[in-house]
């Protein structure tokens, strides 16, 4: 059986970039990702959105990583998740990671965040690495802001530097935790477009958000969870107006009505 | 009042405690900053050295480790250090060393109370674009952590400037060495003393002030 998956596994690694199988991991007592399915193809862009404890932040975590997983496997552009150690820092490097909490270098400055990345675990030469971290600032906006410190930019601002950040390795897909949870309501628009743009240009993504505007516009499709479980995925039209499971029904009454 | 001062050299006996002091705190800082980076690592043996090594020298006292250092390492292994025969320049090395040994250990609890102010986000987002562990920890961590922990840095260093008298224990003529000289020798007793610790003020006083306001300016602002 194993050998019929795994040649199977191989025709399909063209389009096919994440593939999470039957994953399952546990926090103490709470088992958090129950036999979570799901692949997603190149160019995709997925969100998955849910009630809080689902698991959605969760399972972003587990494709780079920063989570380890109880069983089940993760694969990445075919080849799967490497245990901790050079082999697992070069594959990080491939997964661009936008956190809730933004996380940009406190002690470096804006163009110094863009940078690190690129001399440090690329080894680009450093004029071309200021150069491509200046077109990516300029491109989300903050080309302006390059030589002030992380805490002297609004939130918006910083969770742009950190996509920015991101997008400077060159990632063959982006994960979105929450991006835009911990900003003001008028710095959420800001942030979005710039997902939005990104989405255009067909970078895979993985959004965990509970923007539903953002979802409807710019989702290939949208997985649900619960409890910890994937309860329906379909496309953002079905979804939102046509939801098969009752527990997706509940959360949409819940949060599309005022 | 202040004859029986030219028998006497003070300025150079204070010169060593400074040089005392200096090597001490290069050493302790470096030897102190690695034990930090094995005590946050994730390496279990070398968390468990860190770990036992921190509680074990903190807990022995000054005197007894800089006694080792002569008696045991130099008087009994033949341990001088690269010194030779020149007994004055071994002990002085031994010193350095007890001192590092002993300081480092404060140090490495500095530099980790400084680590424990950093967002755990902080390695989190190195780590997710594609740093290694040595790099998250040396362009991120630590980085953070020394401005965070200047102030409790200045306080190890105040307290090494003053250690350094235990080295007179071993004959290394600083000032305190020269203090129980003069204490022997002259009668201006209260006199001597208030010399002795005139000068450790002067050493120690612009320390606090210089770090506390370096400390300030270098803080990390989130």
């Amino acid at each position: 059986m194993t050998k019929v998956t795994v040649a199977k596994e191989d025709v399909a690694t063209s389009d096919e970039l994440v593939v999470l199988k039957s994953v399952n991991k546990h926090f103490g007592a709470l088992h958090v990702l129950q036999d979570i399915d799901l692949t997603i193809a190149r160019g995709e862009v997925v969100v998955v959105i849910g009630p809080s404890g689902s698991g959605k932040s969760t399972l972003c975590r587990t494709i780079n990583r920063l989570e380890t997983i109880d069983s089940g496997t993760i694969t990445i552009d075919g080849k799967p998740l490497p245990h901790e150690g050079r082999e697992l820092a070069r594959l990080r490097a491939d997964v661009g990671m936008v956190f809730q909490s933004f996380n940009l270098f406190a002690h470096k400055t804006v163009l110094e965040n863009v940078m690190l990345g690129q001399v440090k675990v690329r080894k680009a030469d450093k004029k071309k690495a200021e150069e491509k971290a200046r077109s990516l600032l300029d491109r989300v906006g903050v080309g302006t802001q390059a030589d002030k410190y992380p805490a002297q930019l609004s939130g918006g601002q910083q969770q742009r530097v950190a996509i920015a950040r991101a997008l400077a390795m060159d990632p063959k897909v982006m994960l979105f935790d929450e991006p835009t949870s911990a900003l003001d309501p008028e710095m959420i628009n800001e942030v979005l477009e710039v997902m939005q743009q990104l989405a255009r240009e067909g970078m895979t993504m993985i959004v965990v958000t509970h923007e539903m505007g953002f979802a409807r516009s710019a989702a290939n499709r949208v997985v649900f969870m619960a409890d910890g479980r994937i309860v329906e995925q379909s496309s953002p039209d079905q979804f939102f107006s046509n939801p098969r499971s009752d527990r997706a029904k509940d959360f949409l009454s819940k949060i599309l009505h005022h | 009042m202040f004859d029986f001062l030219d028998d006497y050299d003070v300025l150079g006996a204070f010169w060593t405690t400074v040089q005392l002091t200096l090597l001490s705190a290069v050493g302790s800082l470096i030897w102190g900053t690695l034990l930090a980076a094995m005590r946050v690592g994730p390496v279990p043996l070398m968390r468990g050295f860190g770990t036992a090594y921190v509680n074990i020298v903190r807990n022995i006292p000054l005197t007894v480790i800089i006694l080792f250092s002569s008696l045991g390492l130099h008087d009994t292994l033949g341990i001088s250090l690269g010194a030779g025969d020149i007994v004055d320049k071994a002990n002085f090395r031994l010193a350095v060393l007890g001192l590092i040994v002993y300081t480092s250990a404060f140090v490495c609890e500095a530099i980790r109370s400084g680590i424990n102010t950093v967002p755990v986000g902080q390695a989190e987002a190195a780590r997710a674009i594609g740093l290694n562990f040595t790099q998250v920890l040396f362009l991120v961590v630590l980085p953070q952590a020394f401005r965070a922990a200047v102030g409790p840095l200045a306080n190890v260093l105040i307290a090494l400037t003053k250690n350094t008298t235990v080295a007179a224990a071993i004959g290394v003529a600083e000032a305190a060495l020269l203090m129980k000289d003069m204490v022997e020798k002259e009668a201006q007793l209260l006199l001597i003393s208030a010399i002795i610790a005139f000068g450790f003020c002067c050493l120690t006083l612009p320390t606090g002030l210089i770090l506390g306001w370096v400390g300030k300016k270098v803080a990390v602002k989130r």
